[in-house]
């Protein structure tokens, strides 16, 4: 088995993000391999570890997002590419789906490849869905589980977790995947793991390896702002008991008008 | 030629979703602005109602495809026939979720068309349409437009938008024929979810943190002598009691992740940064203290309870009305009161 991770390096979850003039920033905190993204690293490892074959991980970004690569890569990930490539600074999801595609491609013969279910900067979470329909490929998107996988018949089960159930689909292989968290637990990379990772040489692929010529971007972004806050003050209801407080409770409710 | 806005009509037990009703009140007010006709495209194998429905709720036409290919969703077969309905079309609008969304990507790249995820707001610039999306789980907002090509995808938040509610005669609906499609992936089976009321549509969520297993009145039965079993088992009945409160209120019930991670509820109920980002009118948070990535996922909730016995807790911070005291104690009380305010 021949897989591909694909990954993207983001900001700390518990960063605290501030905008000002429409740039971003987020003081000290350490950039990571994008959470959800730990999922399908994982998985690919299990199915690497459950089939042969090897765990390849594919970014797109800036020299710092070779960090998020050796996180996979110390995780257990065999190589990494990173493509990079001035033509892409408004790249948008068209844009990089055409560009990941082009190096799946490249890659050749991959059996499968793995995203996590969103990138925790961006919260879009199409492009598993993207790159799948640009390699001809069967997208199954927010993956929970995966009972059968037969590299022989080429052939793949996977239980999709939808928001109203879950639903089975069985489609062949190769095929695209985008994993939620239920799917597994991450491991802790190792020592041995870091040090190894450290080692790895991560080629850099530009449009032009990749054979893509400048791609147009299908949207633009204009402004950007901090969320606004909600600036409520907290009334705490007091009570000499429970249902002396929820009576209170439920008669401001009614007077504000929230029920 | 005038131009149009396609949206795409998300279906259930044959009635239209309510976010697929808020896509064509999203629509409503687009084309007040911009002139467009609103159409609506409603696919499956037993559709009638759900495009009755759609005539009704705001599109000037529908389209109704019917066939066993349709049967099951399917994104990457639904795409193509939405795709083959583009022409002429400034936006394909669909109401998000994990599956439209992954439709709505599809699609995008089979039109080479620029794609807005889960978009929070919508206006008319110089003719364009631009969206408000919120990015960096919620803490940033951004607008987006297209660069031109038409049309643009765009998913439509649940409950960020307000549904059709005009008055006129039902829109024209028209059946389109569908060829036989080479798929590449078949649904072997669809388990429907049990809760009554889906997180995403729910106006009230009750939802509880760590508080749940910390019961003090609670005797765990004899024969459960594990800490971590009996842990559980107390986390289990808290986590009845919410249920419990949302049967009374019609509410969908949620978690934080450190109750999900310690695999006392299913993650479909995991509310935050790395679960569902939710808009209830009305949320109430038991036993949760407030870690910054929980409130990612409750930004917009327009009312926020929150019950607590640390009166430090930061989910204070963001709430209009606390309560100080046990959870365990406050939920009885809460359901009585409710019970009473819906007798009267």
């Amino acid at each position: 088995m021949k897989i591909v991770v694909c990954v993207k390096q983001t900001v700390d979850t518990a960063a605290e993000i501030a905008v000002e003039q429409g740039v971003i920033s987020w003081g000290d905190t350490p950039l990571v391999l994008n959470p959800w993204d730990e999922f399908a690293v994982e998985e690919g490892l299990r199915l690497r570890e459950a089939h042969g074959g090897s765990v390849t991980a594919l970014t797109v970004g800036a020299e710092s997002a070779q960090d998020a690569l050796r996180s996979a890569l110390a995780m257990g990930a065999d190589n990494a590419v990173r493509i990079s490539d001035s033509g892409l600074e408004f790249a948008d999801s068209l844009v990089i789906s055409t560009v990941l595609a082009a190096a799946i491609h490249k890659l050749d013969e991959v059996d499968l490849v793995l995203f996590g279910r969103e990138a925790v900067d961006s919260n879009a979470g199409v492009l598993s869905a993207q790159v799948a329909r640009r390699l001809g490929w069967p997208s199954l998107a927010l993956t929970a589980a995966i009972p059968v996988l037969t590299p022989a018949d080429k052939s793949i089960e996977v239980e999709r977790m939808l928001d109203r159930g879950r639903q089975r689909v069985r489609s062949s292989l190769p095929a695209v995947i985008s994993v939620v968290k239920e799917i597994n637990e991450p491991r802790y990379a190792s020592f041995m793991g870091i040090r190894k990772a450290s080692r790895v040489e991560i080629p850099i692929w530009s449009l032009a390896d990749l054979g893509v010529d400048s791609v147009q971007p299908g949207v633009a972004w204009l402004e950007m702002s901090a969320a606004p806050q909600s600036d409520v003050a907290c009334e705490f209801i007091e009570a000499v008991d429970e249902a002396a407080a929820a009576q209170t409770l439920v008669a401001r409710l009614r007077e504000e008008k929230v029920i | 030629m005038t131009s149009k806005l396609l949206i795409y009509i998300d279906h259930h037990d044959g009635m239209i979703t309510p976010a697929s009703r808020e896509a064509l009140g999203a629509a409503h007010q687009l084309a007040k602005a911009s002139g467009a006709q609103v159409e609506a495209i409603v696919l499956g194998m037993d559709t009638g109602l759900a495009a009755e429905e759609a005539a009704r709720s705001g599109a000037a036409r529908v389209f109704q495809a019917n066939a066993p290919d349709l049967a099951d969703f399917r994104a990457e077969v639904y795409a193509g026939v939405v795709a083959s309905l583009t022409a002429g079309a400034e936006a394909v609008l669909l109401p998000d979720n994990g599956r439209t969304r992954e439709l709505a990507a599809i699609l995008a790249v089979d039109l080479e068309a620029g794609l807005i995820p889960d978009v929070i707001e919508l206006e008319v610039r110089e003719g364009a349409i631009v969206a408000k999306r919120a990015i960096y789980s919620g803490k940033v907002h951004t607008s987006i437009r297209g660069t031109g090509r038409k049309p643009v995808v765009l998913t439509l938040r649940s409950r960020a938008f307000p549904a059709f509610s005009g008055e006129g005669s039902p829109g024209k609906i028209e059946g389109i024929e569908v060829p036989p499609i080479q798929a590449l992936s078949e649904v072997l089976s669809y388990q429907t979810s049990q809760e009554a009321v889906s997180l995403a549509d729910a106006g009230i969520i009750v939802a509880g943190g760590r508080g749940l297993s910390n019961n003090p009145a609670l005797e765990a039965p004899s024969d459960l002598t594990d800490p971590e079993a009996i842990e559980k088992w107390k986390a289990m009945e808290g986590f009845k009691q919410l249920q419990e409160l949302a049967g009374v209120m019609g509410a969908a019930v949620g978690a934080t992740r450190a109750v999900v991670d310690a695999g006392y509820v299913d993650y479909n109920h995991q509310i935050g940064q790395t679960g569902k980002v939710v808009s209830p009118d009305l949320y109430l948070a038991f036993g949760i203290s407030g870690a910054i990535q929980h409130l990612a996922g409750i930004r917009s909730a327009r009312t926020i309870i929150a019950v607590n016995k640390d009166a430090e807790a930061p989910i204070f911070k963001s709430a209009r009305f606390g309560i100080v005291g046990d959870m365990h104690k406050v939920i009885p009380a809460l359901m009585d009161a409710f019970k009473e305010m819906s007798a009267q």
